[in-house]
């Protein structure tokens, strides 16, 4: 405020000043507010196309017939989504829980923070290239072609990561002083960790394993390289035969110039979604606002 | 020392992580030797990708057998990463900044974990069913006003001119997708962020007389600021490798650099995919071997992003130095 200015002209000057700098404010929160609608206004979007236009396929064919060419249903890619997702948790719980026990009970040391280190490195990597990783060394170099076993181990280097570092978050919220009662009637580590700190974390674990469970239904990408594609039931061979699964449905489907075919991608698409954020809102609703992601 | 079996069992599944870490990165390495000896430097700065003639006599050229006319440049995957990530990135600091803001301080306490929910849930969508989505929603409405929109009010530049070149497939496509995949990363961080800020800071800035607005744009968002460049490098990190989106919408462009924003491109990583019927005709894999390094050239442009963005949120503790 200038000191020459009379009072009056100075007052009348900072009132319309004010008003400016309200006016600015008024729209400063108006173009937040945008941004926020902006980005939820495209998820609820997704949400609808895609519930609305999968919902309208639906019948009880699309879970009982396998794909063909062009249309037919789910069944084959359902079963399979399930036993690649479940062949990756197979493998990757235990060793991601495993993990989690080490870093959080005995990892308080350079060993462990490395470990952490590149296991976030892990996480940070493009599934495409663990996907094109396990194409050379388990499609073509051990000649196991296209195959289950591919896609589950390729999916699991990928969820890895995630249950471990959830899986010590939760084992790290045990309060030490159960550790110490335990220790202190003479339980050894293993009965330390398997009565006392693991079920007092189980939820979090277990929603470690919901987490990675929507993540590996989710994959496409590394899978294409690893499981291949196929119009059958899954024959219970875990080498040598191709698989089919949801996603590759979503994104080749799409491309195919029929309607049928367009339906059941956003069929599939539905049916991943669904699993994905249904987890996802449940172990959200269950934990408290826990960054995972 | 009494050996403890328990320990030594628990850090032996452990550090199976880092050795499949070390594996992929060994493995792609060994993989691709003869494909980055054979290429040279020109891998990265030619612009023509062509496996040659596959059905020909394999030559050998400089020390190598490939298909005849065999060539291995990715610079367009590359420029296309590049500039499609750095688009996406323009277009989502501001969307996640202005979303952060208002939620952190624009939207009643009790409504705020639901709006903040569904931002979150943005991020956990398959990248695939984003793709479906773009395919179905987005190209068409790119294609029939974006598009034209973009070029009659910005088409004196270039770069904005052409207006719906590729029927909406293309970078500008690829850029939006990509920045709604990407926003919930930056607005959670920044809204952590901004939560944490001290009442004091807060308090101090109302009493000199600031509107509310002017507190958060003045006062809350440059004690916050390292956190969002740290959150923005993370988000990079995830642009950067995306690939199934990216395969689905941008029309996918070889042996040409993008020419304006309506461009058809290729990343890295979707250009990866979709190369693998072609690569296994290859009779020298060659072909697979310049695809695994091409795999090797993404983890590391993700791996030094990534960990300049763990750099930058070490100092996250801007907010508590600050307060002294």
């Amino acid at each position: 405020m200038s000191a020459t200015a009379s009072s009056k002209s100075s007052s009348a000057k900072r009132s319309s000043q004010e008003l400016r700098r309200v006016a600015i404010s008024m729209a400063g929160w108006t173009v937040c507010g945008l941004a926020l609608f902006m980005v939820i206004g495209p998820l609820l979007d997704v949400v609808w196309v895609v519930a609305s236009r999968g919902i309208s396929v639906f019948s009880i064919g699309l879970f009982t017939t396998v794909t063909n060419g062009t249309g037919g249903g789910l069944a084959n890619a359902i079963e399979g989504t399930l036993v690649l997702s479940a062949g990756a948790l197979l493998i990757a719980v235990p060793i991601g829980v495993g993990a989690g026990i080490y870093l959080s009970e005995y990892g308080n040391n350079k060993i462990g923070s490395s470990i952490r280190f590149l296991s976030d490195v892990l996480t940070g990597t493009p599934s495409i290239v663990l996907g094109y990783f396990s194409y050379i060394v388990f499609v073509t170099s051990l000649g196991w072609q296209f195959s289950t076993l591919a896609g589950s181990i390729t999916l699991a280097i990928l969820i890895v990561p995630y249950l471990a570092r959830i899986s010590e978050l939760a084992l790290r919220q045990v309060p030490v002083s159960m550790r110490e009662a335990a220790y202190a009637l003479g339980a050894n580590d293993p009965v330390v960790v398997f009565k006392v700190v693991l079920p007092g974390a189980l939820s979090g674990v277990i929603t470690g394993v919901l987490l990675a469970l929507a993540i590996s239904v989710g994959e496409t990408a590394p899978l294409i390289y690893t499981a291949g594609w196929s119009n059958y039931m899954w024959n219970g061979q875990l080498t040598h035969s191709p698989i089919g699964y949801l996603t590759y449905v979503i994104w080749s489907f799409i491309n195919q110039p029929s309607d049928e075919s367009h339906a059941l991608a956003f069929a599939a698409a539905f049916i991943v979604m669904l699993v994905v954020l249904c987890i996802n809102i449940g172990v959200r609703m269950v934990v408290k606002r826990t960054k995972f992601i | 020392m009494k050996l403890k079996p328990f320990r030594l069992s628990v850090l032996g599944l452990s550090l199976l992580i880092p050795a499949a870490l070390c594996a992929v990165v060994l493995f792609l390495a060994i993989y691709s030797a003869q494909a980055v000896s054979f290429n040279g430097i020109d891998f990265i700065s030619g612009i023509t990708w062509d496996l040659g003639n596959l059905y020909g006599d394999p030559v050998t050229v400089r020390g190598a057998q490939v298909p005849p006319g065999a060539s291995y440049g990715i610079l367009v995957f590359i420029v296309g990463t590049l500039l499609s990530s750095f688009i996406a990135i323009l277009i989502a600091v501001p969307l996640s900044v202005g979303a952060a803001i208002f939620l952190a301080e624009a939207v009643p306490a009790k409504i705020r974990p639901v709006l903040s929910l569904l931002v979150e849930l943005v991020a956990v969508v398959p990248s695939v069913v984003f793709g479906l989505w773009g395919i179905a929603v987005l190209i068409p409405l790119i294609a029939k006003y974006i598009g034209p929109g973009l070029s009659a009010m910005l088409g004196f530049i270039p770069f904005f001119a052409g207006g719906n070149a590729g029927g909406g497939y293309g970078l500008l496509a690829t850029s939006m997708v990509l920045a709604l995949m990407i926003t919930p990363i930056i607005a959670t961080t920044l809204l952590d962020a901004l939560l944490q800020v001290p009442k004091e800071n807060r308090e101090s800035a109302f009493a000199l007389g600031a509107t509310h607005f002017e507190v958060v744009s003045k006062a809350m968002m440059p004690m916050v600021r390292t956190t969002l460049v740290g959150g923005i490098v993370l988000a990079l990190g995830r642009a950067l490798g995306e690939t199934m989106a990216v395969l689905m919408v941008s029309g996918g462009a070889i042996n040409i650099l993008p020419q304006n924003i309506f461009s058809p491109v290729s990343t890295i990583a979707s250009f990866i995919v979709s190369q693998l019927d072609s690569a296994e005709q290859d009779p020298t894999n060659m072909a697979v071997r310049s695809l695994a390094e091409i795999a090797l050239v993404l983890f590391i442009i993700t791996l030094v992003v990534n960990a300049g963005a763990k750099l930058l949120s070490s100092g996250v503790l801007n907010v508590r130095n600050s307060k002294q």
